[in-house]
Parts: C-alpha cells; sequence; structure tokens
C-alpha cells in the first residue's frame, strides 16, 4: 500500500477535476446561464489567449509557468486532463505501465515549427486540428453535447407531461459532418494513446505543450529526486505518464513534465519532492496571419413547395427540409468582422456552436475554414436580439458586440431568386420575406409596373440589409428559398 | 342442503362475521342509492346508466338524449405506414359502447369530419349494436366540390355520390337525420343557391324524405345572418324538421366575427316551433377552462361541477333543444358530459345572469375565437393553425400573456408562453411561417380572419422574444 496521497497531488486532482467539468459544461449548456460565470474559463486557455492578443492572460500562464511547471497542462487545459482520465483507467488495467523515453525533440520542436508557419501562411483551420483546447472543444461539442441534451430532453419529456416550464426540448443534431469525423478520431486516437502511454501527445504534439516546455525547463518548483533517500527502484519512472523521469541516472526532463506530482505519492522513500529552484527566461508567442481564399460556385435552381388539396379537414401539410443553397462568399458570425479576421483568430473550438440557440452556426466543411464557424439559415435565423456567440469567443475571433450594435453589422445581403418565387410560380399572394424582415430593407413592388393587378414581388434595399437569414428561413419556397444570403467578404456597417 | 346452507349462515351469523360480509357484499348495491351523498366509490357508479334527459322531436316523436355525440374529433393514432394519423377503431368502438350504455343515442357525423374518415369509423362502431339503438346524423358537405367552381349537373352528381357514399359508410338504409352542411359560408345566399337549389340537390333530398330515406332534413348554420333567415323564410315550401346553430353562453349575445347572437337563431327557431340541436355548446372547449377568477366565480357555486358543465346546462336549459352536440375525444368528458344531463338540472334566473356576466368578460379578453373544427385545415403552407390559436388561448386563460415586460410575472409568462410554444407547435408550423395567402379564410366557420391573427399571435412572440434576455 502506498502513503496517503500528498497534499499537493489532491490539490491538483480536485482543480483539475473542476476545470474540466466546468469547460465541459460551457460546451453543453445550451440555455447560456453557465457561460456568464464561467465563460472565463475558455478565455484563460492558452493558444485563444495569443489568438485574441489577450496580453494579460498570456503574461500570467507564462508566469505560473515560471513558477510552478506546466500545471497549466495539468489543470486548465481539458483536454490534458481528459488523457488523464484516460491514463487513469489505464493504470487500472495494469499497474506501473509507463517507462523513461527519451524526448523527441526533432519531433516536438518539428511540429511546433510547422504549426507556426502553417498558422502564418493562413492556414489555421488545418493548425487547429492539434490545438488542444479547440480539439477538446469539437469532442466535447459533437460527441459529448448531443449525450447531455438527449438526457435534458428526456427531462423535458417528462417535465411536459407535468406541466412543468423548467425544461425545454432541444434539437439534437450533427453540424458538420466533417467536424464530427475530426472530433471522432482525436478522441480516438488520443484516448488509445493516453490509455497506453499516458501524456505522449502532450509532450510530442502538443503545440502550447512544446512552448510550456521551453519555459517550464527554468520553473521556480519542481519534483527533484533526492538521491540520499532514493533506492532506485524504478517506481517513479513505471508511474509518470508523461515518461519523464529518467530514475536510474536520477534525472527528470522538466519540460516534458506536466507537474501532475504522481511521482510524489508513488515513490515509496519518500525521495522526490515538490521544491523550489532558481534560474528563469521567457519567450513571446506569435501572432498569426493567413489569407482568404474564395471559392465560386455555381447556383442551382430550386423546386417549389406544392400546395396541397383536399377535400377533408384537418391534418398536416408535408414540410420538405430546407437545403442550404450555395453560396459564393461564406457568411460569418457578426462581430466576427471579415473573414480573414475570422480565420486569423478562430481556432475552431466550437464554443460559438454549441453556444448558437437559433441552430445557424456549424463549422464549415470547406478545406479553408474547416472547423472555423459559418451560418446558414435552412432551421433558423440569426435573431435580433441573440449576440451568444459574440460573447462566448474566447480567440476575439468573434469580437464582443451589443445587440445595437448587431443591428447595424451586415454580415451578408439578400439575393432574390426569381424561379423560385411563389408569386410568380403558385400566383398566391405572399410577402412573408418582407413582413419578417426585422431592418425593413424588403419592400413588396409590382412585378410589372404598367399593371397594378400584377404579382407582388420583393424588392430587396442593400444598404439595410444586415443579412441575418429571417427572409431566407421564412421563405415559403421549399427546399430552395425564394430569397437567399450572400455572405459579405467584410462586414459593414449600414 | 338447505338446512346445511341455513346452518352455517346461522353459525357466522352467531359468529358475528355474517354482518361484515353482508355489509362488504351490499357496498356496492347500497352505493347506488347512496351516491347523491358523495360517499365511499368514486368509479363509475357515479356515472348513472339510466336517467338521461331525453326530449321528444315534436312531429316524428323521437326520443332524444340531450347529450348528441359529435363524432368530429375521434381519437386519432398514427397510421402504420407513419404517414399521417389514422382514427384509433378500438377507442371508438369503446366510447360508442359507453355512451350508448348511459343513454346517449344521438350520433352526428359529416363526410369530411376526422380527416375523412369518421363517418367510416362512426358506421363500423354503431352497427355492432340494433339500428333502433340509436339515432344517426350526417351532412351534405358540398361546399369543397362548390368552392371549386362546380356547378350543376357536375356538383348534382359529385353531391350524390357523397350522400350515397356516407350511407355505404354508416352502414345504413336511412338517415334519422340529415342537414345541408355549413351554410352561411362563402358568398352567402348565392352559394346556398349554387349548392343546393340550382342544381335541383334539394328536390333530391326531399324526394329521399318522402321516401323514408331521410327521416328528419334541416341544416347547419354558420355566418351571415341573411343565409339564416333566407333559409328561414323557405321554411313553409321545405318543412325543415330541425336546424343545428352554434350556441353558449357567450355566443349568446355576444356572438364572434360574421356569426349572429344565437338568442335571436333559437327565437327565430321557437317562434317556428322547429326543434334547435346545439353546436359548439363548449365553443371549442374553450369554456371547459376559464381564467382563475372566473373558475372560481363558477366554482363557488357547484364546488362539484366541472367549469364545463355550466356550458352544457346553458345549452341544455332551453326547452326548444332536441340535443347539445359535443365532440368528446376522451371518456372522462363523455362521463362529465352524461353526469349533467343525468339528468339536466335547468340553470336558475340567477345562473343565467351569471354566465352573461362571464361571457362579458369572457370577450374583454384578446382570445381568438376558434374551436378547432380543423375545417382550415390542411394548410398548404404547413402551418398548424388550431394549435397556434389554442397554445395563445390557454396562456392568456392561465394568465400566461404579459401587458407588458413590467408585469410582476413577466419572466415566468414569458417562458411558460415560449417553451409551451414550441411544445405545442413545432418551429416549422408556426405563425411565422404564415405567409398570409389567405386560402383558409374561407373556411373558418367563425370567419375569423386568420392571417391577421396568425400575425398578431407572431408579432407578441416577437415581442417576447427580443425583451428577453
Amino acid at each position: 500500500m502506498s502513503k496517503p496521497h500528498s497534499l499537493l497531488r489532491r490539490m491538483r486532482i480536485v482543480l483539475a477535476s473542476l476545470f474540466f467539468v466546468l469547460i465541459t459544461l460551457l460546451f453543453l449548456d445550451f440555455t447560456g446561464t453557465l457561460q456568464a460565470w464561467f465563460g472565463w474559463m475558455a478565455k484563460i486557455q492558452f493558444l485563444p489567449a495569443v489568438l485574441a492578443l489577450n496580453v494579460g492572460v498570456v503574461i500570467a500562464l507564462i508566469l505560473v509557468t515560471l513558477l510552478l511547471g506546466r500545471v497549466y497542462c495539468s489543470i486548465i487545459c481539458p483536454l490534458g486532463v481528459l488523457q488523464d482520465i484516460f491514463a487513469y483507467f489505464g493504470r487500472k488495467q495494469k499497474k506501473n505501465r509507463y517507462s523513461y523515453s527519451p524526448a523527441k525533440k526533432w519531433l516536438r520542436y518539428g511540429v511546433l515549427a510547422v504549426f507556426v508557419v502553417v498558422l502564418v501562411a493562413g492556414l489555421a483551420s488545418l493548425a487547429a486540428l492539434i490545438a488542444p483546447y479547440s480539439a477538446y472543444g469539437r469532442i466535447a461539442q459533437n460527441l459529448f453535447a448531443p449525450l447531455y441534451q438527449w438526457g435534458n430532453n428526456a427531462l423535458a419529456y417528462f417535465a411536459e407531461r407535468c406541466d412543468s416550464y423548467a425544461f425545454y426540448r432541444t434539437e439534437v443534431w450533427i453540424r458538420s459532418v466533417s467536424t464530427f469525423v475530426v472530433a471522432f478520431l482525436t478522441l480516438v486516437i488520443l484516448g488509445f494513446m493516453a490509455w497506453r502511454n499516458g501524456r505522449t501527445y502532450c509532450n510530442t504534439i502538443c503545440p502550447v505543450g512544446t512552448i510550456l516546455g521551453c519555459l517550464s525547463r527554468f520553473s521556480l518548483l519542481r519534483p527533484v529526486i533526492n538521491t540520499d533517500k532514493c533506492n532506485g527502484c524504478g517506481r517513479c519512472s513505471k508511474n509518470c505518464k508523461a515518461a519523464c523521469i529518467d530514475s536510474p541516472n536520477h534525472s527528470i526532463d522538466y519540460s516534458r513534465c506536466v507537474t501532475c506530482l504522481d511521482c510524489l505519492d508513488a515513490c515509496k522513500q519518500g525521495a522526490i519532492e515538490y521544491r523550489l529552484r532558481t534560474s528563469t527566461q521567457t519567450t513571446a508567442p506569435q501572432n498569426s496571419r493567413r489569407r482568404f481564399l474564395a471559392v465560386s460556385a455555381a447556383f442551382t435552381t430550386s423546386a417549389v413547395l406544392k400546395a396541397q388539396h383536399d377535400k377533408v379537414d384537418g391534418g398536416l401539410a408535408v414540410i420538405l427540409d430546407k437545403e442550404k443553397p450555395n453560396r459564393n462568399t461564406p457568411i460569418v458570425p457578426p462581430g466576427s468582422q471579415s473573414l480573414r479576421h475570422l480565420s486569423q483568430h478562430c481556432t475552431g473550438c466550437q464554443l460559438c456552436v454549441a453556444a448558437c440557440p437559433n441552430g445557424v452556426l456549424r463549422p464549415s466543411s470547406r478545406l479553408e475554414n474547416l472547423l472555423q464557424p459559418e451560418c446558414s439559415y435552412e432551421r433558423g435565423y440569426c435573431r435580433p436580439e441573440c449576440t451568444r456567440c459574440s460573447e462566448v469567443c474566447p480567440t476575439g475571433a468573434i469580437q464582443h458586440i451589443d445587440r445595437a450594435e448587431k443591428s447595424a453589422i451586415q454580415v451578408g445581403h439578400a439575393v432574390w431568386v426569381k424561379a423560385n418565387c411563389l408569386p410568380l410560380t403558385e400566383g398566391v399572394h405572399c410577402g412573408n420575406c418582407a413582413r419578417r424582415c426585422p431592418t425593413g430593407a424588403i419592400k413588396m413592388v409590382l412585378s410589372d409596373p404598367n399593371n397594378p393587378e400584377s404579382a407582388r414581388i420583393p424588392s430587396i434595399n442593400t444598404e439595410r440589409c444586415i443579412g441575418c437569414g429571417a427572409c431566407e428561413n421564412l421563405c415559403p419556397a421549399r427546399p430552395f428559398s425564394a430569397i437567399y444570403v450572400e455572405g459579405n467578404d467584410r462586414h459593414r456597417l449600414v | 342442503m338447505k338446512s346445511n346452507t341455513l346452518n352455517r349462515r346461522n353459525f357466522l351469523k352467531r359468529l358475528g362475521l355474517g354482518t361484515a360480509l353482508t355489509a362488504g357484499a351490499l357496498a356496492g348495491c347500497q352505493s347506488n342509492k347512496k351516491s347523491p351523498n358523495g360517499a365511499s366509490q368514486k368509479t363509475e357508479l357515479d356515472v348513472p346508466t339510466d336517467r338521461m334527459t331525453y326530449r321528444t322531436h315534436p312531429t316524428c316523436g323521437d326520443q332524444v338524449s340531450l347529450l348528441g355525440y359529435g363524432c368530429m374529433r375521434w381519437p386519432m393514432m398514427p397510421s402504420a405506414d407513419r404517414n399521417g394519423d389514422i382514427i384509433d377503431q378500438e377507442a371508438v368502438n369503446q366510447l360508442v359502447d359507453y355512451a350508448l350504455a348511459h343513454g346517449v343515442n344521438y350520433f352526428d357525423t359529416a363526410p369530411p369530419y376526422g380527416r375523412g374518415q369518421s363517418e367510416a369509423a362512426t358506421g363500423i362502431a354503431l352497427s355492432r349494436h340494433p339500428r333502433s339503438s340509436y339515432l344517426l346524423a350526417t351532412k351534405m358537405s358540398n361546399q369543397s366540390f362548390a368552392r371549386d367552381g362546380m356547378t350543376g349537373k357536375k356538383l348534382y352528381q359529385a353531391s350524390v355520390q357523397m350522400y350515397e357514399n356516407s350511407r355505404k359508410y354508416l352502414k345504413t338504409d336511412y338517415f334519422d337525420y340529415y342537414l345541408l352542411h355549413n351554410v352561411g359560408g362563402g358568398s352567402g345566399i348565392p352559394f346556398v343557391q349554387q349548392r343546393f337549389f340550382d342544381n335541383g340537390l334539394i328536390d333530391f333530398l326531399l324526394k329521399e324524405r318522402e321516401a323514408g330515406r331521410i327521416r328528419n332534413l334541416g341544416f347547419s348554420y354558420h355566418g351571415d345572418i341573411q343565409v339564416f333567415d333566407y333559409l328561414l323564410s323557405l321554411h313553409d315550401q321545405y318543412h325543415w324538421d330541425f336546424v343545428q346553430i352554434q350556441m353558449n353562453y357567450v355566443d349568446y349575445r355576444h356572438a364572434s366575427g360574421s356569426n349572429f347572437n344565437a338568442e335571436y337563431l333559437y327565437a327565430e327557431l321557437d317562434k317556428r316551433g322547429i326543434p334547435v340541436i346545439i353546436m359548439e355548446p363548449l365553443l371549442g372547449g374553450r369554456l371547459a377552462n376559464l381564467t382563475d377568477h372566473l373558475n372560481e366565480s363558477l366554482q363557488q357555486r357547484r364546488p362539484e361541477n366541472s367549469i364545463a358543465s355550466w356550458a352544457f346546462r346553458f345549452a341544455g336549459s332551453f326547452p326548444s333543444v332536441l340535443t347539445v352536440l359535443s365532440g368528446m375525444t376522451y371518456k372522462e368528458h363523455l362521463q362529465d358530459n352524461i353526469r349533467t344531463y343525468s339528468p339536466l338540472d335547468p340553470c336558475t334566473e340567477e345562473e343565467f345572469e351569471l354566465l352573461e356576466k362571464t361571457a362579458k368578460i369572457l370577450v374583454e379578453y384578446p382570445s381568438v375565437p376558434c374551436t378547432g373544427c380543423q375545417y382550415c385545415m390542411p394548410c398548404p403552407y404547413g402551418i398548424d393553425i388550431p394549435s397556434i390559436f389554442s397554445h395563445y388561448n390557454k396562456c392568456i386563460n392561465e394568465g400566461y400573456v404579459a401587458e407588458s415586460a413590467q408585469d410582476p410575472n413577466y419572466r415566468e409568462a414569458r417562458r411558460a408562453f415560449l417553451i409551451g410554444y414550441d411544445r405545442t407547435v413545432p418551429k416549422l408550423r408556426q405563425a411565422d411561417h404564415c405567409i398570409g395567402c389567405g386560402k383558409c379564410v374561407h373556411h373558418c366557420p367563425q370567419s375569423i380572419r386568420i392571417p391577421r391573427e396568425l400575425r398578431r399571435i407572431n408579432d407578441y412572440v416577437e415581442t417576447l422574444k427580443q425583451q428577453g434576455v
């Protein structure tokens, strides 16, 4: 039997659990209530803080690392804690399963170099694939959130039956197959690696781990092996999930140590202590930059809802699902300023996608924007009162805006598709786009100015349109709307 | 053997067990006599089987139960192919059996009811009983043909076909009551002429009456008062055997839309000695549950009676009323209504006044006068019109429609309204999808301006959504 857990290690476990649970809840909570309390937890993540140019947070994280070592990796980083959970089960299955391995320096610094180059070259979405916080966000949003939502829906089912409004149903849907696949693969690969070998990802691939590793090398506090007490049993090394304790040589690779303090408990001789040491140095990470690639797509014509003619009373007409039109320019959420700004700052963590209550945001499937959010209006539209995505974004990719600002930001502009418009195709009065437009940008005009009896069709004042998609979403033409929104390359105020 | 049992009984009595046993065994029989005390058992024993109030038809002498079964709202269930709903025949059979066993003998259906399945389902359920044990009513619902522009011989043929189909579905050689369905809608008198008179359909129906295949001929009326007066002016010629009107304590003096006050309609019919059949006594269920305050004022007087029972007692209190129709989907409603009319306890003058006062308050609320008849459905754009209205009305009743953001219960009301809205109506079928094409408007027997009301409700939803956070 080992001696009782050291107080320090227990503190690490409690703090890590707390951070992990609360950050996960940020991705699961679709009501937007937790964000107000714990939104800061996403904002102190390293890469988002760097991309947001959040100097205070970056400096604080650097100082913490220089002081305590890579506690960031064992407490704050949710992906790190997730790997610890897998590793825990790995150790349950087989005790003393790890062993020391020399640092694979070429791989670590090689990956970091490629990561930085890719960011600078403007392929942030590719770089985001290996960024820890956003990788966890994708796992939580794609794999954990559906379970949470199904649980909620079960509660809502019972609440409905006892006439309570405590819970309400939410729609569970896959926003993007490619992102789902990425999240699934990430979980399987990382989970397997963590289960077998502990923190392999953190010490060979993770760019944040590598940067912090450069700093923790010089950390003030660190685990140190007291050679007087050490009997060379090697238990510390066999229980080090970072594979960084070279017990025969009594040396620890501090660039890879994530300060989990498991070794303190593992050593039966009490030969390892977490204590002071001197010498410091800092480095500053760089901001990234990229350019936008436009892809043109041909516009497809659409079919139209066919009115049903029944002689009986009751029943409901079948409603076809809307299909996404091909937009020449994608629409990105208000506050993201421009396609370029978004792609430069977004790590694809999916927090905004998880927060969107209107089914508008989903990760892009376009290669150059993979995992980054874009808007589409098949399930809902960007409602005037909602600014949630701008509130949750930890990287500043979506800048914080208020409702007044939102009402004047043009993220795109509506385009009329004559071939689908019901007054022309079915001869009915419509005008739903004009009626539902929150800015009054659409007016119904005569299709034949010389004939006052002719059908009325929408005409769009693009100087007023903000691209919210109410017209597209509420257009009765299905599956393709008779009015849709084209994104703006750069957002502007109207 | 006989002495043996007697011995045993004596033995038991001596032990004192006998008294206990007989008391237990007789408890059932006794509770029937004692039920006005509302004693122990609250089961089916509370629903009397033999005390229904009957009205006698002045000319043909039919004994008609004061409670009539409206077959418009039979329970539905998803069809086997998941492609829409079908009537739950098993449930219908049970309801019909129960109704007949408790003295209800009038059944009213129509070809378009229950998405066109009501006649067949009603026919299956009733044909399991002797034809003489029930009175059957169905209707000539050729308004949809006429509205599509059918006239003359073509309309006549389609209508006669509809009549023959009704006989087939209802498995009968004759109808006890046959109605010209929903007169008063559309363009008024010209529309009635198009449907029945220009094409000679009325002569066909009169002949059927002579032949005994229609025992009583009448019409069901909504809307344009000129049509009502016009048809009554033809009474000498056609001799209407009965007329069906919408009457309840709200419509009596405060009819909505283009509907006319039932007070006038009833008086006109009473004057001519024409028996009256009442539809919408509950105003599509709206009078089954009022606002808390109004509920209280009624329940205070009759704590053991339902709110709905007031509406049924009101309608039944008029002597020329032959039967009061109710579309009962649930057995509990059927039981409650049987109780109300077994026997009828007519409203007193004071109670009439109370109901009139209640009606005056009710019409002040911005409720939509929808009765959930589904005539407007299916909306070609998929809007679930009756569900939207019923949710809105329910929220008004329950105090969940806030006047302004300053209301003390604003947050609660907002949450209840919006969450309840998404629960009752799928997002794609909500009011914001109404394009205002207006196809529903002339189907509505209450002449509700549906697109305008949907727009009003959607404006309210928008305010709630935007004022929140």
